[in-house]
Formats: C-alpha cells, sequence, structure tokens
C-alpha cells in the first residue's frame, strides 16, 4: 500500500488550459449537451419516484388523460397511509437506531485501530494494515450464510442487535482504512511535542490527535451512517418480524403484495426512505466526496 | 501542596502497575488499541469466512445441524445447468456493466474537469444515484420497468418508435439489459467522482505544453490524461468490479433472478438456495465458488497499486 505522506494535491496553477480556444457552439456541443443527457438520466428516477408519490391513484396509469410527466392535483394520501396504516414509522426508526448504533461502535474501534496502525506502529502494524484492507473488499454476499448461521446460534436472531453487531463487518475496515489516511497527514511533530510536555498517549490520541482528525471523523462518520442505512442483505436475512425490518427490507417485502402493486405507496415509502441519507449529503457533501474518493486513492 | 505531590511522585513510579507497563510498550499499546477492531472483525468476519468453507463441505440446512459431505456440494453444482447460467450471467453483468460504467464514467469525468458554472452543483447532484439506498432506487427503475405502465415504452409509443409496450423485466435479453443499465445508472457517479478526484491532480501546463507541440485533443487525452490516470483507473476499476460482481440488491428488486433464471446472479443464486430453500450448505458452496473471481480481482487491485508508487517514484 503506498506510503506516501505527501498525497498527490488538487493541482492550483493559473494556467487556464486549452479551453480559451473552445468557441462557445463547440463547447455547449461537446460539454454542456452531455452533461444535460447525463443529469438528466442520472436524476429522472429520482422525479419518477416522486412524482409518482404524489399522484392521486387515478392519474397513476392514465397516461392518455393526464401528462405522466405532471401531476395534476398532488395528494398527500399515499404518505398518510404509509405513517398510519402501515409499520412504516417503525421501519423508519430501526433503520436509524441500527444506523446510528453500529456508526459510533464501528467508529469508536476504528480510531483505535487507525491510530494503532498509523502512529503507535507496534510490531507487524504495517501487515495488520494491510489485512484492514483486504477485510474491506470481503463482501457482505458472501458472509451472509456462515453470518446466518451465527446469528441464529447466538440467539439474536431477528432482532436490532443482530444488525447493530454484524455492519460494523463492513464498516469498521471502512472506517479505518480512511482514518489512517488522515491520521497519517497530521505532522508527527505535534505529538513529539505533546510527549516532550509529558502527555501520555491516551492525552495524545483525545488532545492532539483527535481535534486535528475532525474531518476525517465526519467523512468515516457519515459515510458509514449511509452504509448501515442502505445496507440490505444482512437485514433481509437476520430479521422476519415485520416490527423489527429495516427502511429498504420492509418496503419491499411488506409494501409488495400480490400482482396489484401499489405505486403510490411503494414510490413515497422510497422517497420518504431516501430523504435522510439524501439530506445528510446535502450538508456533507465535500466529506462524502473525500471519503469516497479517499478510499479508492490512498 | 506542591512539596506533597513531589515528595508522592516517586512512589507512584516505582510500582509501574501491569496496565501501565503495557501502556508503555509499543507493542502493548498497540494491542491493546487493536482490541476492539480485531475482536469484532475476526468474530464476524473471519470465523465467518471459514465457517462459510466449512458450510459448504456440509449437508447443513435450516433447523438442522448438517454432516461433512466432502465434496458432494460442488459435485452436484457442477452438474448444475442454473449454476452454470448464474456463472455466465454474473460474467456478463460484471463485464458489460463495468464497460459501460468505466467509459460513460471517464466522459463524465471529463466533462465535469472543465471549467464551467455551477460545477460543484453539478459534482454534488451527480452523486445522488450512489447514495440512496440502492434498494429504493430499484424500486423506482422496477416501476419505471413496469410491463404495461413503463413511461419509457409510453414516451417511444408517442414517438411512434415501437408499437406496444415493451416487456422489459419479463423477456430473458431484456431482463438481463434492463438490471445491467439500472447496475450501470448507480455505478457511474461512483467511477465519474472518483476519477474527477485523480483528473485534477493533472497539470493542466502538460496539456499546454503538448499543444504547443502540436498534439491534437485525442493525442492529448491519449498520451496525458490516460497515462496519468491509469492507477486511479485500475483502483476505482476494481472496486467496481468487485462491488458488480458480488451484487444482490438490484437483481433480488428488480426480478428475483427471472425470467426462467436468465438474470440469477451468483450471489442471488446462493441466498435462493440458502434461506428460502433452506440448503445452507449448497448456498455457502455458491458463495464460496465466487472466492477465486474476488481473489483475482484484489491482485488486479494490488498491482494497479504496486504500478502507481513506481511512477511516482516511490520507494519499494
Amino acid at each position: 500500500m503506498s506510503r506516501n505522506t505527501a498525497a498527490p494535491e488538487t493541482v492550483q496553477d493559473d494556467i487556464v488550459g486549452m479551453e480559451q480556444y473552445n468557441t462557445l457552439p463547440r463547447r455547449l456541443v461537446v460539454l454542456y449537451l452531455p452533461l444535460a443527457v447525463f443529469v438528466f438520466v442520472l436524476l429522472f428516477p429520482f422525479y419518477w419516484m416522486a412524482i409518482t408519490a404524489i399522484k392521486p391513484n387515478h392519474q397513476l396509469t392514465n397516461y392518455e388523460t393526464y401528462s405522466p410527466f405532471w401531476v395534476v392535483e398532488p395528494t398527500l394520501q399515499h404518505v398518510r397511509y404509509l405513517l398510519f396504516e402501515t409499520s412504516y414509522p417503525g421501519w423508519l426508526w430501526n433503520t436509524m437506531i441500527v444506523a446510528v448504533f453500529s456508526t459510533i461502535l464501528s467508529l469508536a474501534a476504528a480510531v483505535f485501530a487507525a491510530y494503532a496502525i498509523e502512529r503507535v506502529r507496534f510490531t507487524g502494524a504495517r501487515v495488520t494494515g494491510l489485512l484492514i484492507f483486504l477485510a474491506y473488499l470481503v463482501p457482505p454476499s458472501i458472509l451472509f450464510i456462515p453470518l446466518a448461521f451465527i446469528v441464529f446460534q447466538v440467539g439474536i436472531y431477528d432482532s436490532r442487535l443482530a444488525l447493530i453487531l454484524t455492519y460494523p463487518t463492513f464498516l469498521i475496515p471502512f472506517c479505518t482504512w480512511l482514518l489512517m489516511g488522515y491520521f497519517r497527514s497530521i505532522p508527527f511533530e505535534l505529538e513529539e511535542s505533546a510527549l516532550v510536555d509529558g502527555a501520555s498517549r491516551w492525552q495524545i490520541l483525545t488532545k492532539v490527535v483527535l481535534p486535528l482528525a475532525v474531518p476525517g471523523l465526519i467523512s468515516a462518520g457519515i459515510f458509514a451512517f449511509t452504509l448501515s442505512w442502505n445496507e440490505f442483505i444482512y437485514a433481509l436475512t437476520f430479521i422476519s418480524s415485520s416490527e423489527n425490518k429495516t427502511v429498504p427490507v420492509g418496503v419491499l417485502t411488506e409494501l409488495v403484495r400480490g400482482d396489484v402493486y401499489e405505486w403510490g405507496g411503494l414510490m413515497s415509502g422510497a422517497l420518504i426512505g431516501s430523504l435522510p441519507v439524501v439530506i445528510l449529503y446535502s450538508f456533507f457533501v465535500d466529506y462524502y466526496v473525500s471519503s469516497m474518493t479517499g478510499a479508492v486513492k490512498e | 501542596m506542591s512539596s506533597h505531590s513531589i515528595a508522592d511522585q516517586p512512589s507512584v513510579q516505582n510500582r509501574p502497575s501491569v496496565l501501565e507497563r503495557i501502556v508503555q510498550s509499543r507493542n502493548g499499546l498497540g494491542f491493546l488499541f487493536m482490541l476492539p477492531a480485531a475482536a469484532f472483525l475476526l468474530c464476524f468476519l473471519t470465523y465467518p469466512l471459514g465457517l462459510g468453507v466449512w458450510l459448504g463441505f456440509t449437508d447443513t440446512s435450516i433447523g438442522r445441524p448438517g454432516i461433512f459431505i466432502g465434496l458432494e456440494n460442488y459435485i452436484w453444482l457442477w452438474n448444475d445447468s442454473v449454476f452454470w447460467l448464474s456463472v455466465f450471467n454474473t460474467m456478463l453483468y460484471t463485464v458489460v456493466a463495468s464497460v459501460l460504467k468505466f467509459g460513460l464514467g471517464l466522459w463524465l469525468a471529463l466533462i465535469l474537469n472543465e471549467h464551467m458554472p455551477f460545477k460543484n452543483f453539478f459534482r454534488a447532484i451527480i452523486l445522488l444515484p450512489w447514495v440512496v439506498p440502492t434498494v429504493l432506487s430499484a424500486l423506482a427503475f422496477w416501476w419505471i420497468f413496469d410491463s404495461q405502465f413503463s413511461i419509457l415504452s409510453w414516451v417511444l409509443m408517442e414517438l411512434g418508435l415501437i408499437s406496444g409496450p415493451i416487456n422489459f423485466l419479463g423477456e430473458p435479453n431484456n431482463a438481463r439489459a434492463s438490471v445491467i443499465a439500472a447496475n450501470v445508472w448507480r455505478g457511474i457517479p461512483f467511477v465519474a467522482i472518483s476519477l474527477l478526484a485523480g483528473l485534477q491532480t493533472i497539470p493542466q501546463s502538460l496539456h499546454e505544453a503538448a499543444a504547443l507541440d502540436g498534439a491534437t485533443p485525442w493525442q492529448r487525452f491519449r498520451r496525458i490524461t490516460l497515462p496519468l490516470l491509469t492507477p486511479i483507473i485500475a483502483v476505482v476499476m476494481t472496486f467496481s468490479v468487485l462491488f458488480t460482481f458480488t451484487d444482490f440488491q438490484l437483481i433480488y428488486v428488480l426480478t428475483r433472478g427471472g425470467p426462467v433464471n436468465a438474470t440469477h446472479l451468483m450471489a442471488t443464486l446462493s441466498f435462493q438456495r440458502a434461506i428460502p430453500g433452506g440448503q445452507l450448505g449448497e448456498g455457502a458452496a455458491i458463495a464460496v465458488a465466487m472466492i477465486p473471481f474476488l481473489l483475482a480481482a484484489i491482485l488486479f487491485s494490488f498491482f494497479g497499486l504496486q504500478r502507481r508508487k513506481w511512477q511516482q517514484g516511490g520507494r519499494d
């Protein structure tokens, strides 16, 4: 793994490159037109989700009388149905609990592990770092069968605890790997001078390193939260009763009944289930980008 | 006050407790700090991985502990045409989706790398498909791919391009194309934003120098952008291949492996046999059969990283 302390920075030169030779019509065709198509395609499913969620039932499939791309009398009937006649609020609550606790758990374990690997430099720290990276590459679709076996034997099957304990399997490697990169960027000299001033390892970690690594902690935290919010296969396998389900599993297994799909209810379920992570994302866009690219680049 | 504390200190330092001695030593402290993460990963990652391999050699089913049956599961799978179909589907799905994700992602990254107004805004909204839970966006695709009321069919019919609605998920090849399209839709943002981060490390002055020497835009892309981007492409595509190969959610929502197993991936087949089917042993064997491919992907990633280091003039 690359251990270079000077990670490639975004180049900040004043040279504008070759673009001054591109005329406006040319830029329109090679730049803005493809970009518009990309943005349209990437966002259309969300628009379709949202517009379906507020359409009254009689407009849903009646494309001849009502334009499918617009809604005449927006209604909240699907949302009302979702919130008061299904277990949806409970699923939201479950997802929130599971995501928050597994994130806290993973972040705490990852801070210590990353600090130990990066800065305590115990014997075998390098190998441990590599193993953590390999652990990150183990996909849940290989692990879910034996994990289901274990969860059943431990006796936590069909409980939120099962998810809180299994989500860290992919969160800890990810958070540790990300935080290792952040800790690496903190100058050694700061820790050395703290040591000279008589600080203990614990004081160095809590008073010097962690305050400086706050952006890394935020990145890892919100990313871990999103990953656990979006997790599906473990939640599908380890949870059977309706009241313990998470949003993705609940919407798919409880709201889809028979052959008549209630698209309005399904789409509002999908929309509301996406909102928490989208809101979180909109506040922390740069942290998301840095954690995503950080995990790949390091 | 101060004289008291000075007098007390030597006696404390003379008798360091066991904990203090551990904390003082580099390895002891490292061990202590690694303990929570290591314990977790050993219990819930390493042990299940081993257990999964073991389960593949047993006939365990839900509610009944199995016995060792050797390679029987694998021999059974070897003669199982559905398993081979799932292997083929997984390959097709991974190759086609990854190539499309790479091509379109790189294109989008190149577009976003230009100077333009609202660049950060575009970058932010482009990442949305990747942030939203896959299952929930897959539900939107399920509705878009509806056999009767698909909006795509409706638009194409309005334009007069087709006469009847397309059966997106009911016909084998259509279903394959549809799930690949949904996967590509979800994967483009990750590839584009990661490659964009790589593109931003390439100095514009290189392009300018090449242009002064008479290089065409294609030559500049081929001889400057691509070589400097290769290391990041290797890593990004390894991750992308890994996630595509082990994909489960999208297929499970859109087709559940149907029609007639045409979209079953190894992951969905493994789930199908193990959980609803109850054959944990057989499901585990299918999951284990995915491991060689994953190892290949990881090795690829490792060599990608090595090459990057060499290009940057780093050590080893």
